[in-house]
């Protein structure tokens, strides 16, 4: 049986108190807390190895180097991805999305193309399309979704087009916590010679994903997420098509010879990690991983849905409670409303019973507008958070009940 | 952090409840929309000034139970009010929530004076009183406490 007080023990931050209260983190799909092996990576990288890598011949250089491209190794081992120089890392999510709409979107779209998004997608892979769309003549189309929040996948037989050009769909609904069927998504993309993006910010910390399996075209995902240091993030991409993309940004690393009249880029993946990078926290990055996979993200998984399926059978108990996303099979994530009280007014009384969980609109406008609601509370449960800490949950939810409703 | 009560305090919890002046107002001449981006609450503010006095200001919108009771307390407070008045009230209003000192007599507003030891809630409070300020300027765009 896994036991999540074993590995609490590696997360610092957990033996804090908030307002006197021990702490209850359920803000994990906003961000994880970090294990000592994380932390440990990063001082060792500071206080042993400093210095800027893929330049020095002196030793620290060269150890640095060593042990970032060891990180990137690690990545590619973790979400399955064939070649090494197909891993680029980023600031996170946002940017890899940002990269490719920007890379591929300015080179490939022309007037009239179409990339074709989900309803349930997060700010991120919402907005760079957006602006390439607009700066490209091409035009923007959604995947609806139903009242539980499954997306309408028998649709897209008429969304999928010739003039669809890519497709861009989050493996786990960060809003809902829907899971998607993305390897449907990407075999209906691909008959219509559509590229996949899957967005997997809210799925690596919960879920083993292999992108060679999947057969999709982009994979990004968040190293913040994956109880790895913020300020970290990976695009995965199938070679022929990062080979054939342009550089995101100009700058030192991205490029084998520079003169004043023209510049040769850098091979994959150093193309497109253009200036030093968190060096640090992708070293800090590759103890995630290995950090998740010691643990099991099978087991990981099964826990998660134990303390899913409590929470869920509390809140279908509470008085005035009702459920945002209601998919069969989600992961990790109990959205919630109470008829009565505002979820920003839920998250400050919860908060002073040391309680932490999100409130507002999860970077998922067009979620909330979906379910005609201006917000929603969000509790996200991470490998260390126990069955005690989803009673105390539901003990300061009958608090705000209390206060308010009375 | 301090006690719960000092945030929300009965006054607050009854003008989230019973929302003072909450309704449709046409015959207002002065209008305005805010908007809270990082919690999504909603405020549309209609304002009627005459011979440069707020005779009635009434709104509507969603939000939680301070961004509420805030409006309805400050659509009470703003009536009979002249502009360079409410001005005043304004700045007095933000040095009480941000826990700054200030000198004018807040009246019933003064229940707000709790949501200065909780910072996060601070955008909450002032939201009306931003939204009124654009209303009085006549600005086109909707506000935002960001």
């Amino acid at each position: 049986m896994f036991d999540p007080h074993a590995w609490r023990r590696q997360f610092p931050i957990l033996d804090r108190e908030v307002h006197g209260k021990p702490l209850v983190y359920l803000d994990n799909a906003a961000t994880t807390q970090k294990p000592l092996a994380v932390l440990n990576a990063e001082r060792h990288y500071y206080e042993q190895l400093n210095a800027n890598i893929h330049r020095g011949v002196h030793a620290l250089s060269q150890e640095a180097s060593e042990a970032f491209e060891g990180a990137r190794e690690k990545v590619r081992g973790f979400i399955g991805a064939q070649q090494v120089e197909e891993i680029i890392f980023t600031r996170g999510a946002t940017e890899a999305i940002n990269l490719v709409a920007q890379s591929w979107g300015r080179s490939t779209l022309k007037p009239g193309d179409e990339i074709l998004i989900s309803a349930m997608e997060h700010h991120a892979n919402i907005v760079p399309w957006q602006m390439i769309c607009e700066a490209m003549g091409a035009k923007l189309k959604v995947i609806p979704m139903d009242d539980r929040g499954v997306l309408l996948v028998d649709q897209l037989d008429q969304l999928l087009t010739e003039k669809t050009r890519l497709v861009g769909v989050t493996l786990v609904s960060n809003a809902l916590g829907t899971v998607n069927p993305v390897d449907d998504i990407i075999r209906k993309a691909h008959a219509v010679g559509a590229l996949v993006l899957v967005d997997g910010a809210q799925a690596v910390a919960h879920m083993a994903v292999n992108v060679t399996a999947l057969d999709c075209d982009f994979f990004v995902f968040s190293g913040h997420k994956l109880y790895a240091p913020t300020g970290t993030g990976v695009l995965y991409g199938k070679k022929a098509l990062l080979n054939a993309m342009p550089p995101y940004q100009g700058g030192g690393d991205m490029i084998l010879q520079v003169t004043f009249e023209k510049t040769t880029y850098n091979q994959l993946p150093y193309k497109f990690e253009a200036g030093t990078p968190h060096i640090a926290g992708v070293i800090g990055l590759g103890a995630a991983v290995d950090f998740v996979q010691s643990v099991g993200l099978d087991q990981i998984a099964a826990h998660e849905d134990r303390l899913l399926q409590e929470a869920t059978a509390l809140a279908e108990q509470f008085h005035g409670l009702r459920i945002i996303g209601t998919a069969p099979g989600k992961a990790s994530i109990l959205s919630f409303v109470v008829a009565g009280v505002h979820p920003h007014d839920i998250g400050t009384i919860l908060d002073s019973e040391g309680v932490a969980i999100r409130t507002g609109h999860h970077c998922a406008m067009p979620v909330m507008d979906r379910f005609c609601l201006p917000a929603t509370a969000r509790a996200s449960f991470a490998l260390y958070n126990t069955l005690d800490e989803v009673d105390a949950l539901f003990r300061a939810l009958y608090r705000v009940e209390k206060m308010f409703l009375k | 952090m301090s006690d719960l009560r000092d945030l929300y305090q009965e006054v607050i919890f009854d003008h989230n409840r019973h929302p003072r002046n909450y309704g449709p107002f046409p015959e207002a001449n002065r209008h305005a929309d805010g908007f809270n981006a990082l919690c999504g609450d909603r405020l549309s503010l209609n304002v009627l000034v005459q011979d440069g006095v707020i005779t009635e200001a009434r709104f509507e919108g969603s939000g939680c139970a301070i961004s509420t009771a805030s409006a309805s307390l400050m659509t009470e407070a703003l009536k009979g009010k002249t502009e360079k008045e409410i001005a005043k009230f304004f700045e007095g209003f933000h040095h009480m929530v941000k826990g700054e000192p200030y000198t004018v007599d807040m009246g019933k507003l003064a229940v707000l004076a709790g949501v200065s030891e909780f910072p996060a809630r601070v955008k909450c409070a002032t939201l009306a009183w931003h939204t009124l300020n654009a209303a009085l300027h006549q600005a086109d765009q909707p506000v935002s406490t960001e």
